[in-house]
């Protein structure tokens, strides 16, 4: 417990013009932490993700990182060597749509492989071992890791995706919708994978999403976001039995039940 | 001298040569480094060796010997084309023995006479971006250049074991300069790789098509990528040349009839010529000389 | 030994936006504490609030005021205001609950979901899964059903599934609610039995039970809920 937090996110808004893309946002993550963002489309729960994650630069605020050596780094202040050098080890970004996360025409074995050899891996049986091990792990046959993406169902690309950013051990992981657009059976599996994984390898993720299921299951604490700001956060399954704010409220009333 | 080569010599303006000539020194200050230039239309079409064509008109001078050589041969259209344009616009000296001269100009080969201490070697290059084809976005390529994120070139490599085996990769074979650079050679054989490596000579690379200007200075490291458990290797042949008899030279296909006759003469003419002119006969020769 | 439990003043209410923001009080006033080894059982009329308190007690519902304090690893932890991530580490080691439904994983084996607690503390799997095969024996669950996912089992099943789960660990504080509703009288007796085992262990326990047979058999003292009833902590 006396562990000190992965990010530090102090006040962080962004503004596209006049118009707010998020605002005033502070939290801090714990290793280990799966945080759900909620929000509906247009609640400004991507643009945090991108501030979060240095795609983009918030207008304010600051997001601090504790880096391996112990320090806490300011995300913004860092050069851009070093930032994306933290992005393809200790981080991982988990698209939505898997072919922006992907190389498309090159095989899933290279696809793994690819952050080993970036961080200097020169050892092609071990990368390739490495590599089929971590299909085994996404349960991709083994058979597969000569094909390449396009050959794949949207269900093996995402996890495809998933493998090739957890391959470095990164501590924190970023994803945006990892299940939308799959079917609901692809989806549950998808889940179970991700929710396995970071449990074993004891990943922080954030995690965007609509889907209160999915924050139910992967989460252990999420924020609700509207219009650019978080209304309410908490213990996941306290913000979804016990809701307070009324746009919670009306978001977890919505849920069909089965 | 005729008039075209005292209008202006070496057929491009003063001023040209001098934008050229900065990209040079620049490409030369920071080896492997592509240097954008502004490359001018020339009298042939692209991928004929208009980037090559515009390194040499800016480094010519009047006293310099000239020698041309298209996949390493000095009498193919390209390389005739390319030497007679230089005569008419620069008056220079030509030549076909590549210890005479004193810039040659190629397309896909590097001689196999050891270049010596001021020579220049310029290449024509087709596309100067080693990372092209894994990644089409060229402000990201640059980018990776700039970070030396060159973790992609490998992904090349793993795909070519993967598929064949071993690294199937022949010709274009990526190397890094100097430690820090990595740089497409131009569609020469990797079998020259090696040559590049500590060469005597200057190398300069000129891309007209792409705009990019790129050096290997003398006695500069050059290494061809590879993986530990897959080492770089040049390509071997069987035989030696069928005229000359010469072994570990490139050695070219001839097909001499339909009916499957083929014979593997050097790819380097001029060397060819003056092993033979030294009395060294390769087993077509002494059959010709049999025949007699 | 400190106490493990004591709540102090606890108040609790619902405001239901979506209804013109009506404010439903459910409990007020809520002080007891449970000792080691004591069982309590909370009694009263449904609808009167107890399932709300012993998910308060969970940190599942939040708390308007008052305090929730939990010998948590030697050191006092008020369950009302404690971070997200402290609550989880309660539940960890401290706090264990055994709900009236199973929550189903996709995916997951029986076995190794009432294995999965004694994993998340650090007990290597194998061992895990030995002990969670002992509980389940225990509670007749057949043997070929141990390897499924509970999703496809009866109501039974699935409950007994749960209190195994809920009972493989050796937490301090054990929550229950409902853990015999859908369990014929030889499985009953079997949670009577196991519940007395906690007991001995020195488990603090509350619970709900509306079988009388089994409620007499397990408490020590019943906490009469409708005492906390907010109409009366008004008058």
């Amino acid at each position: 417990m006396s562990t000190l937090p992965l990010l530090k996110v102090n006040d962080v808004s962004k503004f596209y013009g006049s118009r707010i893309g998020c605002r005033n946002v502070s939290f801090e993550l714990y290793p280990g932490e799966v945080l759900a963002i909620v929000g509906e489309s247009g609640s400004g729960k991507t643009t945090l993700l991108s501030c979060l994650s240095t795609r983009l630069m918030p207008t304010s605020g600051i997001v601090e990182y504790h880096m391996r050596d112990g320090q806490y780094r300011d995300l913004a202040r860092m050069g851009e060597a070093e930032r994306r050098f933290l992005m393809r080890t200790d981080w991982g970004f988990v698209h939505q749509n898997p072919a922006e996360g992907l190389r498309m025409t090159v095989s899933a074995g290279a696809n793994v492989g690819e952050r080993l050899m970036a961080v200097g891996d020169r050892h092609y049986g071990n990368i390739r071992a490495t590599a089929s091990d971590w299909l085994e792990r996404v349960e991709i046959g083994v058979d597969r890791i000569d094909d390449q993406p396009r050959a794949f169902s949207g269900g093996m690309r995402q996890r495809l995706q998933i493998a090739r950013n957890l391959v470095t051990s990164p501590r924190l992981v970023f994803m945006d919708e990892p299940t939308g657009g799959l079917d609901v059976s692809v989806q549950a599996r998808l889940l179970d994978l991700v929710r396995g994984l970071v449990h074993d390898l004891g990943l922080a993720a954030i995690i965007v999403t609509h889907d209160l299921a999915v924050a139910r299951l992967l989460s252990h604490r999420m924020m609700v976001m509207k219009d650019g700001a978080v209304i309410e956060q908490g213990l996941t399954d306290r913000v979804l039995d016990d809701p307070r704010e009324p746009y919670t409220q009306l978001l977890v009333s919505s849920i069909l039940q089965v | 001298m005729n008039d075209l080569a005292t209008y202006n010599f070496a057929y491009l303006d003063e001023q040209t040569k001098r934008m050229i000539r900065r990209a040079i020194l620049k490409a030369i200050a920071i080896p492997g480094y592509q240097v954008p230039f502004a490359s001018r239309e020339m009298p042939m079409p692209y991928g004929w060796g208009t980037g090559g064509v515009q390194v040499t008109a800016s480094i010519l001078g009047p006293k310099d010997v000239l020698k041309v050589i298209d996949q390493g041969a000095d009498d193919t259209t390209n390389a005739v084309s390319i030497r007679a344009f230089f005569q008419k616009v620069a008056n220079v000296a030509v030549t076909t023995r590549t210890k005479e001269a004193t810039i040659i100009q190629t397309r896909h080969r590097i001689p196999e006479e050891k270049l010596t201490e001021g020579q220049i070697l310029v290449y024509q290059v087709p596309i100067p971006e080693p990372l092209r084809f894994l990644e089409p976005r060229e402000t990201e390529t640059r980018k990776m250049h700039a970070l030396e994120e060159y973790g992609l070139m490998h992904v090349k490599l793993y795909e070519d074991i993967a598929r064949n085996g071993h690294i199937a990769t022949t010709y274009a074979y990526p190397v890094k300069v100097e430690g820090r650079y990595v740089m497409d050679p131009s569609p020469t054989p990797k079998f020259d790789n090696p040559k590049m490596h500590m060469s005597e000579a200057l190398q300069l690379f000129g891309a007209g098509r792409e705009k990019r200007i790129y050096a290997v200075p003398p006695y500069t490291d050059v290494v061809s990528l590879d993986f530990d458990d897959h080492p770089f290797e040049i390509q071997s042949f069987d035989k030696p040349c069928a005229l000359c008899g010469a072994e570990d030279v490139y050695l070219d296909e001839v097909i001499l009839d339909d009916k499957g006759g083929r014979m593997f003469v050097c790819s380097d003419t001029d060397h060819c010529e003056d092993r033979r002119a030294c009395g060294h006969a390769g087993h077509m020769l002494a059959h010709q000389e049999a025949a007699e | 030994m400190a106490t493990p439990l004591v709540v102090s003043e606890v108040a609790k209410s619902f405001t239901m936006h979506l209804r013109d923001g009506v404010r439903r009080p459910v409990v007020a006033n809520v002080s007891f504490s449970v000792k080691a080894g004591e069982c309590v059982v909370l009694g009263g009329p449904s609808g009167v609030g107890k399932s709300s308190i012993l998910k308060m007690l969970y940190g599942n519902y939040g708390v308007d005021e008052g305090q929730i304090l939990m010998d948590h690893d030697g050191k006092l932890v008020n369950l009302a205001t404690a971070e997200p991530r402290t609550v989880l580490e309660v539940r960890r080691t401290t706090l264990g609950y055994v709900s009236q439904f199973l929550r189903v994983v996709p995916r997951v084996s029986a076995l190794d979901i009432v294995a999965e607690p004694l994993q998340a503390r650090g007990t290597p799997l194998e061992e895990a899964r030995a002990h969670a095969a002992e509980l389940l024996s225990k509670l007749n669950l057949p043997r070929e059903l141990w390897s499924l996912p509970p999703a496809t089992f009866s109501g039974g099943e699935q409950q007994r599934v749960n209190i195994a789960r809920g009972f493989i660990t050796d937490h301090k504080i054990l929550l229950l609610d409902e853990p015999t509703a859908s369990l014929d009288a030889k499985n009953r007796a079997v949670v009577v039995e196991m519940i007395a085992e906690k007991k001995a262990k020195g488990t603090a326990l509350i619970g709900i039970f509306h079988d009388e047979e089994v409620r007499d058999a397990v408490a020590d003292r019943i906490l009469d809920v409708s005492l906390f009833s907010p109409r009366k902590a008004a008058a």
